[in-house]
């Protein structure tokens, strides 16, 4: 017998730590990039490397201020998993210092200020992300044609030149354009949906040209973290549910007055990567399973609201960050029925 | 040989820990050498000290009975094996390490001699009376969990309960001696149940097991002949071994954490109960042993002994070839539940049903815990349905009236959160310092709202001595009063009548006047005559 000290019970672990949760995570970021690379470009490879190096340089940076060990909190893969998701949301065409303040907004701000993981109210992603929108919203707008719609993707050379923020060189306009989202909120004007998809290069077979791609390789990671049951299946199907649900009430059979059919909607913008790789970080959602239907619901809700009524083209990460506002709410009115208690 | 029935409800969460059991079934039940030294406990805990029948320096025999105990709970205590009484005093033990409860130590002599009986009861002509002493003459209580002494169990069960539940689920991983006992001694197990449904008037028994104790279900179904009794397997899966859930996956009914299943008509035993009870009745054998798993990968020969109530635990583990090299640690009971032993020195005692002498590989500490994600994986497997999160969260704030909120009181300490959670938090050591501090808090709360109580009620007798004393001095005062007021009344009275009937002064002066000179004329006119006026007498 040893002289430590006795731990209580139980002394026996599964074993699986935090950091094996966030590796899977980005596991199962590869198809969705795998889809924005091949439409998008150089400019998502140089997001992919940017933000995430500026995420964790920022976390080593305030853990330093702090008089923290930097090194374990680095490897829970947080920061790193958190710089992923950013550099998912922000256009190809970001120059390198919008990165890097996203990182800086989302690691520093949304995240140590709070006390670092676990402790942030706020989706930290989706902070940065939002700052940024309303900061620069030309730069953060500024999406590209994906390819085989527009004359060409950018090359190597040109692309990083965007990355290195000389875009004087390029004729940048030659690139970019309007996303589906975008393109239903504006130009659908007095046509029907049928006459806008024929009129429209953008739009492809269900919804955005290329973007369908994109959100199907998140809906396939989202899958694979279904099945080993990282998240659960809660706030997606809610969230898209209240998607599809809400799109299909308003399509109006696809007049001049619809917003979209649902298709456009699941398939379109940040809805695959929103619900399941957004919406679902355990931080800042709702706990109980209760409690997650209701936030995925609202999420759902808002992200269409702000699609169809506001000035916004897409709206799941203001969505998503309402949804942190109502989480500790929701989490009060869901308790569960505790075992051996009457209702 | 019956069929076994299917659960009626199903457990929230849980968790599938490798189950590690057949390490310890690979042999029949043995039995271990003669220990040297044996240390009896011989007081229950939260009993007065029992009434000892021997002191220091007696020889007593095999199954003599050491204490008789003196509550209204208490049982007996005997003596596992023949040898002298060499202390008697509080020895540390596996489940209150810090050492309150008094111990008798014997040294064992090798003897050959059957254990010293008491005579067979038969169960039909005995009575409830006489059953429920032999129990407490036997010194039997609860082989299965906290040890609550078995014939008060019964007693509270006698007319309340239609169910018997024979709770064989072993979920827990490494513990095989429930296993092994029915696998071997099914008969005897069931005869024990149907002597309590005989006796609490009980109409059915069902048996739960789990699945993965498959020669235990063969021979219980091959040992259940009576209808009254219904196999129920169960998927293995812990906790479902925590009584109120078992009660509930079996009879569909939810029972409250914490309230006794008796009050929902259910009586729940573990077989190694029965079997002890069957033993004392029909065979007068007082509970000196007990079948228990020696397990653990620091155990060349591991398995299910028949064990000495008393052996110390370094003794046992010896007989089944500790390796210390590799030995990290004792566990008496489970790697879920089971407490680390401090000293090798401590009794296996009649709740010990495993001793878990592993190794760091077997069963690694846990790394530094890291911050909640708040991934709720808990939540998941979570057989009451708490929010451990949240708990976790309150826990860490401080905030223990939201956790009561969050019904803290209702977490029966399984550890499936802890099993679970990637942060590896010691989420069931914060609970139980959490529930700790709540009921302190409500003790305190109590004691404080007792005083205020007493207070009050101070306040109010005072209150009400004073009201009273008040309006006994008002209706004195007031009764004075009146006193004071009649008599004024009555001299009032007095002289009025005086008053009105006497004749005024002028008018008595004026008759005296009158009579003087009525007299005078009187003498005028008598002198003449000579006749004395009135009533002068005659010279």
């Amino acid at each position: 017998m040893n002289n430590r000290a006795a731990a209580g019970s139980p002394h026996m672990h599964l074993g699986h730590g935090t950091s094996q949760v966030m590796q899977l995570v980005l596991l199962a970021t590869v198809p969705g990039f795998t889809a924005l690379f091949f439409c998008f470009g150089w400019g998502v490879l140089f997001n992919l490397l940017w933000v995430p190096a500026c995420a964790l340089a920022c976390e080593a940076a305030v853990l330093k201020l702090r008089q923290r060990p930097p090194l374990p909190t680095l490897r829970d893969c947080s920061a790193l998993l958190t710089g992923v998701l950013l550099a998912a949301a922000l256009p190809p065409t970001a120059p390198w210092w919008l990165g890097l303040l996203g990182s800086m907004l989302a690691i520093v701000l949304a995240k140590q200020l709070y006390g670092g993981l676990g402790f942030n109210p706020f989706n930290p992603a989706m902070v940065g992300y939002a700052a940024l929108l309303l900061a620069f919203p030309v730069e953060m707008t500024r999406w590209l044609l994906p390819r085989d719609v527009g004359d060409a993707l950018p090359d190597f050379a040109t692309a990083l030149g965007l990355f290195l923020g000389r875009e004087t060189l390029t004729p940048i306009d030659a690139y970019t354009g309007a996303t589906a989202l975008a393109v239903f909120r504006e130009e659908l004007g007095g046509q029907t949906v049928a006459e806008l998809w024929q009129s429209s290069p953008v739009l492809g077979r269900w919804s955005g040209a290329g973007w369908e791609w994109v959100n199907g390789g998140f809906l396939l990671g989202g899958l694979f973290l279904l099945y080993r049951r990282v998240i659960g299946w809660q706030i997606p199907a809610t969230l898209l549910g209240a998607l599809a649900l809400l799109s299909a009430l308003c399509h109006d059979g696809g007049s001049s007055a619809s917003h979209g059919p649902p298709l456009l909607h699941l398939f379109g913008g940040a809805s695959m990567l929103g619900a399941f790789f957004i919406a679902t970080d355990p931080v800042t959602a709702a706990t109980s399973a209760r409690g997650r239907l209701v936030y995925g619901a609202l999420i759902g809700s808002v992200t269409f609201c702000l699609r169809a009524f506001s000035s916004y083209p897409d709206g799941v990460a203001f969505a998503v960050l309402l949804g942190n506002f109502a989480a500790p709410f929701i989490d009060r009115c869901t308790q569960p029925r505790v075992q051996g208690q009457q209702q | 040989m019956s069929l076994p029935t299917s659960p009626r409800a199903r457990m929230h969460g849980g968790i599938n820990p490798p189950g590690n059991k057949q390490q310890s079934l690979r042999h029949p039940i043995r039995r271990l050498p003669l220990p040297p030294q044996l240390i009896v406990p011989v007081q229950q805990r939260g009993e007065p000290l029992p009434e000892l029948l021997i002191g220091i320096g007696d020889r007593v025999e095999k199954g003599q009975c050491l204490a008789r105990g003196r509550g209204e709970r208490a049982v007996s205590s005997h003596a596992p094996a023949a040898g002298v009484v060499t202390d008697i005093g509080a020895q540390p033990l596996p489940d209150d390490q810090a050492g309150g409860v008094t111990c008798v130590t014997i040294a064992t002599e090798p003897c050959v001699a059957s254990a010293r009986c008491l005579p067979p009861l038969d169960p039909v002509e005995c009575g409830n009376e006489m059953f429920l002493q032999r129990l407490r003459d036997a010194g039997i209580t609860g082989l299965g969990g906290a040890g609550f002494p078995t014939h008060a169990k019964v007693r509270a069960a006698i007319g309340r309960v239609e169910t018997l539940i024979v709770n064989a689920t072993e979920c827990e991983p490494f513990i095989t001696a429930d296993a092994a006992l029915l696998q071997e001694r099914a008969a005897d197990v069931l005869r024990g149940a149907s002597l309590l449904l005989q006796i609490t008037g009980a109409t059915r028994c069902l048996v739960g097991i789990q699945d993965d104790a498959p020669a235990a279900i063969a021979s219980l179904q091959a040992a259940m002949t009576d209808a009254r009794f219904q196999l129920c397997v169960l998927p293995a899966r812990y906790p479902h071994g925590a009584e109120a859930l078992l009660v509930h996956v079996l009879t569909g009914r939810e029972v409250p954490m914490g309230r006794p299943a008796i009050d929902y008509g259910v009586l729940c035993h573990n077989p190694a109960t029965l079997h002890a009870v069957a033993r004392a009745v029909l065979h007068g054998e007082p509970l000196i042993s007990r079948v228990m798993t020696l397990t653990g990968a620091a155990l060349r020969d591991p398995g299910n002994y028949d064990v000495l109530i008393g052996t110390p635990v370094a003794v046992a583990l010896q007989a089944c070839g500790l390796d210390e090299w590799q030995h990290s640690r004792s566990l008496a009971g489970g790697p879920l539940l089971g407490v680390e032993l401090q000293q090798a020195t401590v009794p296996l005692i009649k709740t010990s049903n495993c001793i878990l002498a592993t190794t760091e590989a077997e069963l690694p500490r846990p790394p530094p815990s890291q911050p909640c994600i708040r991934c709720g994986l808990c939540a998941d497997v979570c057989p009451v349905r708490l929010l451990p999160q949240q708990l976790h969260w309150f826990w860490r704030s401080g905030e223990l009236d939201k956790a009561a909120s969050h019904h803290l009181e209702d977490c029966i300490d399984c550890g499936a959160c802890a099993y679970v959670c990637p942060s590896t938090i010691p989420l069931v050591q914060q609970f139980r310092l959490a529930k700790t501090s709540l009921a302190e808090q409500c003790a305190r709360q109590r004691q404080a709202d007792r005083a205020r109580e007493r207070f009050e009620a101070h306040q109010a007798r005072v209150a009400t001595q004073q009201r009273l004393d008040e309006q006994r001095r008002r209706e004195r005062a007031a009764l004075l009063q009146r006193k004071q007021a009649e008599a004024a009344a009555r001299t009032e009275t007095v002289n009025a009548v005086t008053a009105s009937s006497a004749p005024s002064p002028q008018d008595v002066i004026a008759a005296a006047l009158a009579r003087v000179q009525a007299r005078k004329a009187a003498k005028r006119t008598a002198e003449p005559t000579a006749l004395p006026p009135e009533g002068e007498a005659p010279p």
